[in-house]
């Protein structure tokens, strides 16, 4: 399994570059994470971020952006406004999960 | 050390932008969401993309009909009973219409699947273009009072196929 180094550390990715260890995650790596593709995080990333992995640790599933407009909250548009053009990749990649496998 | 592997969104140009064209012509609730869903995908990959309701399509934009649109069995011989790989016999589908499309309301919600009007609001939320249809709306008596308040306007068809000039097109 591929690895790379983030913060100091060691961190399993997969081919692209995701993450594939959720436990490998941790506040400070997602900073990193949303560094490296040009987002700077506020608190409504934040919102975000901590609604993904919540509701990761409970579903098993990475959530889409329908669920977290219909359960996290937080409107399509503001997604779309935070994670610019691929809102579910760019938040599950820096909330350290997997793609969502949703199609909706 | 080597640089950290980061994946590759491929957003941060603007030059050859793909755009998608979908066009939904139908307006049974079954056909009703392929083109919802990838319409809905395709802007989630950061894809321009734009509908055309045009003849049946057109009640999918149409308010007082947006909500009522119907899932019929009829013709469909591969519509199965809830028990696996059985069929339903076509001689029973023409009166099947109003179970068969509670039945498909409830499975699509069952996997939070917006309704028709809340889908096409997460697209327009997402970005997405809503475009009717001139002739359909002439042939129907329709006004722009009678449609979704985003449709972005009444347009001839080779408006939109000027407008989507290098787009992708789906035809459902």
């Amino acid at each position: 399994m591929p690895t790379t180094i983030m913060n100091g550390r060691e961190i399993p990715v997969d081919a692209e570059g995701f993450l594939t260890d959720p436990s490998a995650w941790d506040e400070d790596l997602a900073t990193v994470l949303a560094a490296n593709i040009g987002i700077e995080l506020t608190d409504e990333h934040w919102k975000v971020l901590r609604f993904l992995r919540e509701d990761y640790a409970t579903q098993g599933e990475t959530a889409t952006t329908r669920r977290v407009q219909s359960v996290g909250g937080v409107p399509t548009k503001t997604q779309f406004q935070l994670f610019p053009k691929k809102p579910a990749k760019k938040m599950a990649y820096i909330a350290g999960l997997p793609k969502p496998r949703g199609c909706v | 050390m080597s640089e950290p592997l980061i994946p590759q969104f491929d957003d941060d140009t603007d030059d050859g932008e793909r755009m998608l064209a979908i066009i939904c012509s139908k307006g049974n609730l079954d056909m009703a969401y392929p083109g919802l869903i990838l319409g809905n995908a395709a802007l989630g990959e950061g894809v321009n993309t734009h509908l055309f309701f045009t003849f049946w399509g057109f009640d999918m934009i149409v308010k007082s009909r947006m909500n009522n649109l119907q899932f019929s069995p009829a013709g469909n011989t591969a519509l199965h009973l809830p028990m696996k790989d059985m069929r339903l016999p076509q001689a029973f589908a023409p009166a099947m219409t109003g179970p068969a499309t509670s039945m498909l309301k409830k499975q699509l919600a069952e996997l939070d699947i917006p309704e028709v009007p809340d889908f096409l609001d997460q697209i327009v939320a997402a970005g997405g273009h809503l475009w009717a249809c001139r002739l359909s709306a002439d042939m129907g008596k329709l006004g722009e009072s009678d449609l979704r308040d985003d449709v972005e306007g009444i347009i001839s068809a080779s408006d939109f196929i000027e407008m989507t000039k290098g787009a992708q097109l789906l035809f459902i």
